[in-house]
């Protein structure tokens, strides 16, 4: 176990190196210079090499790397060309939303999926697994930003149970924040749960034909005990799978959501980073988000070795 | 102690059991043979109540006072691993892959309330203690995949008999074992029988493995039980003409003309065939796995040499190299004077002259082509012939197929036609060597016979070699001239095969012949002119 968890280990750093290679790279030949932007269109050609020398993208190209990621190893994420306020600050004070928006939508679309997809798959080919699977393509098929408009008016409009949007902040207590984080979250976690709920339900339907149920059922188990003792767990790795790459989709992908509910989130910053040319911002954004998403996978496949003794031999 | 009257069985109307009777005592063992498809599977699921959706059954089957057919789903559920255990033909999918084996056993007990947990894993260690799995080797936080298939087929019967059943109901427990596998789990099963007096339920295609161990018998056909008996009585007089068929078909020996071995086809000269281990450490590589050890072998043209040994013998292991399929790690591999080499390094006019029937005949062929397109995959080899259909057309000819069959797709057919397919694809290319990988191992007896007949009649056409692998002793014996006993890796015997199979020298290839199960001679002399010798 120890050994996979060390070659796994070994792949993540691996893989943390060339991605940052690839987003540097990536970052130096989108066009548009930030010093010209930040000055604006009638600048003279003094003042922005003036600003790009001080910015220090005139340096060569390795040290500027290694620079970099220097930098962020240290914690030191360089300085936001527009907001010239250091980017871990702004990272710091997004991932304070984004991250708990993030666990909140996968915690929701996790507790709605498990039992939804048992019961699909203990009731298959029945009206309950009909209703279900109905409900869940309809939870795929609806744009969530718009599932998020019809909460707001049901929920903020006329309930008034939630306010319609914004963030009041960690300061303001724990109760009022995750009040303010509730309506996103279940907007993003509506098709998240859609997707996982079928995930299950097939992937517990195809255990359920496997020879080892029939023997448990021999043992003299019924159909509901065969399905919670040695089908749930059989079912997993595929399931996992999935809510890995939910998680690092929904740390990324909540700009719409962010945007509809007024959430200071990473997806915002990111975005307004593209538009402003701030690519110190962006680079740290999208590396911040590849070391999230490999960082789960690892996890991802530790929770693999934990499930199926099997892959704990393997390297 | 359970008494079936009557029991029919109907899946979405379509009828599967007819009309069954039968009692069995404690103690006693009860054989049911017949072929796939006969019911024998389906009678036992319906005696455990686990039946396939849409299925309708009637009469009754009552255990004690209890009718398992009518009574409620609970009181089944808590019949079912208490008082009827039940182990499966397949050990290696059988149980569940990421618990443990004493999680496993235990919870048997668990499940029926008996004791608590701790108890319960104190009753697995005992039971599997008694199945012969011991502590030292085997503790109870093993999981499935570190053992090996007699010792899973182990396991499943410790589950089984952990709450002492009075009925054990044992479906082709040892059909997916090596003979030697076989012989220690029918004698465990036997011992158990004796030891708690259970009765015990014994599903099998194999007539030898019933009569050493029945003392009852029923053989059943298309659902319905033919002929029942006590198991002597039964074979001496074979009242139905389908006991016979069936016994005649698993002694069928086809009729050969003796052919003088040609000049060597085929040279084996001290192949080895190394695999790397997995070291313990992260840098020091371990020794290699010798999987072949020196071996050496000739096959002459149109002679036929079959290949014996249990599994992990090195069988596969070396076909494959045979096949150039994977590299030697010393000696060498000529085929008709050409040296084989591993990868691209073999050139296609030498890949033509060797074929290969594999074992499964529904996993070796490609789903989605029509039997025209597989059968003709070999032509990849060569240049496509202008008469490609002329000659799929006369290789479906002679495996006894009709031409038109070219049109269907593989899942139409029978697992015997799906074998004579294969045969089909082997002979096109017109080899002078075709592998025969335990080509008929999967097959009914009676396909089986018919298999071994075409064989032989190919082989006379044509003047093919054949290498036959099995670990079945009467079908090497039915179709080879010259027998090869492989074990761990090396030829521990070879001779011809009627005198190293009836006068083996090596103590392995005597304890195989000892493990091979047989008809009492005697049963079939009395009997009368039907029956030729087992091995």
């Amino acid at each position: 176990m120890l050994r996979f968890a060390a070659t796994r280990l070994l792949s993540l750093t691996l893989s943390l190196v060339a991605a940052s290679l690839v987003i540097f790279t990536v970052i130096q030949v989108v066009p548009g210079d930030p010093a010209s932007f930040m000055l604006g269109m009638n600048a003279q050609p003094e003042t922005v090499a003036a600003l790009r020398e001080d910015l220090g993208l005139n340096a060569p190209l390795s040290a500027r790397y290694l620079d970099w990621v220097g930098g962020m190893l240290s914690g030191d994420f360089g300085r936001s060309y527009t907001y010239r306020v250091p980017v871990a600050e702004l990272i710091r004070d997004r991932l304070w939303v984004s991250l708990p928006l993030a666990v909140y939508a996968l915690i929701l679309s996790t507790v709605i999926a498990f039992p939804v997809g048992l019961i699909a798959a203990a009731r298959r080919g029945k009206p309950a697994d009909f209703t279900i699977m109905g409900a869940t393509q309809l939870g795929i098929a609806v744009p969530n930003f718009w599932f998020a408009m019809l909460l707001v008016l049901f929920f903020a409009v006329n309930l008034r149970w939630f306010s319609a949007g914004g963030f009041p902040g960690w300061e303001a207590g724990l109760l009022p924040a995750l009040k303010a984080l509730t309506l996103p979250a279940v907007a993003l976690a509506l098709p998240q749960a859609s997707i996982l709920a079928r995930v299950m339900r097939s992937a517990l339907i195809e255990t359920l034909g496997q020879d080892y149920i029939r023997t448990a059922r021999a043992k003299g188990l019924n159909r509901r005990q065969a399905l919670i003792r040695h089908a749930l767990r059989n079912a997993l790795i595929p399931v996992l799978t999935i809510i890995g790459l939910q998680f690092s989709f929904l740390l990324a992908g909540a700009i719409i959501i962010e945007n509809v509910f007024y959430l200071p989130g990473l997806g915002r910053l990111i975005f307004q980073g593209i538009t402003q040319r701030d690519l110190i911002v962006v680079e740290s954004v999208v590396m911040l988000l590849v070391f999230a998403v490999i960082v789960v996978t690892f996890l991802v496949d530790i929770a693999y070795a934990v499930v199926d003794p099997r892959l704990r031999h393997r390297r | 102690m359970i008494r079936v009257r009557n029991l029919s069985m109907s899946i979405h109307g379509v009828p599967v059991l007819r009309e069954l009777s039968f009692d069995i005592a404690r103690g006693e063992v009860f054989g049911l043979v017949g072929e796939s498809g006969s019911g024998k599977s389906m009678t036992a699921l319906a005696l455990m109540r686990l039946l396939p959706d849409g299925s309708t059954v009637t009469g009754s089957a009552k255990l004690g006072e209890v009718d398992l057919m009518t009574g409620s789903e609970a009181r089944i559920c808590a019949i079912r691993g208490s008082r009827i255990g039940m182990i499966f033909q397949e050990p290696m999918t059988a149980l569940n892959p990421v618990q443990t084996i004493g999680d496993q056993v235990a919870e048997t007990l668990v499940i029926h309330g008996r004791t608590g947990r701790a108890e319960a894993l104190r009753a697995a260690r005992a039971r599997l203690d008694r199945v012969g799995l011991p502590a030292a080797e085997f503790p109870l936080s093993r999981f499935p995949h570190e053992l090996s298939g007699g010792q899973r087929q182990r396991v499943c019967i410790a589950m089984a008999i952990a709450l002492r059943p009075d009925l054990l109901i044992a479906d082709e427990p040892t059909t997916a074992l090596d003979v030697s596998t076989q012989a220690q789990i029918l004698d465990l099963l036997k011992g158990l029988v004796e030891e708690e007096r259970m009765g015990l339920m014994l599903i099998t295609h194999d007539l030898a493995v019933v009569a050493g161990m029945a003392d009852r018998l029923a053989v059943m056909q298309k659902g319905e039980v033919v002929e029942q008996g006590a198991t002597e009585d039964l074979f001496r007089n074979m009242r139905h003409p389908y006991t016979r068929q069936l016994f005649e078909a698993s002694g069928h020996r086809p009729a050969q003309t003796a052919q003088a071995a040609g000049s060597g086809l085929l040279e084996v000269d001290k192949a080895v065939r190394d695999y790397s281990r997995r070291g313990r450490g992260l840098i020091r590589p371990a020794a290699p796995f010798r999987a072949v050890n020196r071996v050496s072998f000739e096959i002459g043209r149109g002679e036929s040499l079959g290949l014996v040994g249990e599994s992990g013998c090195g069988k596969s292991t070396l076909t494959r190299a045979i096949l150039g399929l994977e590299p030697l790690q010393g000696g060498t591999i000529t085929l008709d004077g050409e040296r084989i080499q591993a990868g691209r390094a073999m050139p296609a006019h030498m890949r033509r002259k060797m074929q290969i029937v594999f074992q499964d005949p529904y996993g070796s062929f490609n789903p989605r082509w029509k039997v025209g397109h597989l059968v003709a995959e070999p032509f990849h080899l060569s240049d496509r012939p202008v008469d490609i259909a002329a000659r799929v057309a006369d290789a479906l000819r002679e495996v006894g197929l009709a031409p038109e069959d070219a049109q269907k797709y593989i899942h139409e057919f029978s697992g015997g036609q799906r074998q004579r397919i294969a045969i089909a694809r082997a002979l096109i290319m017109r080899p002078e060597l075709i592998v025969l990988d335990e080509a008929v191992s999967a097959l009914d007896v009676r396909v089986r016979a018919q298999i071994l007949d075409l064989l032989a009649d190919l082989r006379a056409a044509h003047g093919l070699a054949y290498l036959f692998i099995s670990h079945d002793l009467n079908v090497v014996r039915a179709i080879t001239d010259r027998v090869l006993v492989m074990k761990a890796g090396e030829i521990v015997e070879q001779g011809a095969t009627e005198t190293v199979l009836a006068a083996p020298s090596h103590p392995y290839t005597q304890q195989l012949i000892a493990a091979s199960p047989v008809i009492p001679a005697q049963w079939r002399d009395e009997g009368g002119q039907h029956g030729r010798p087992l091995v």
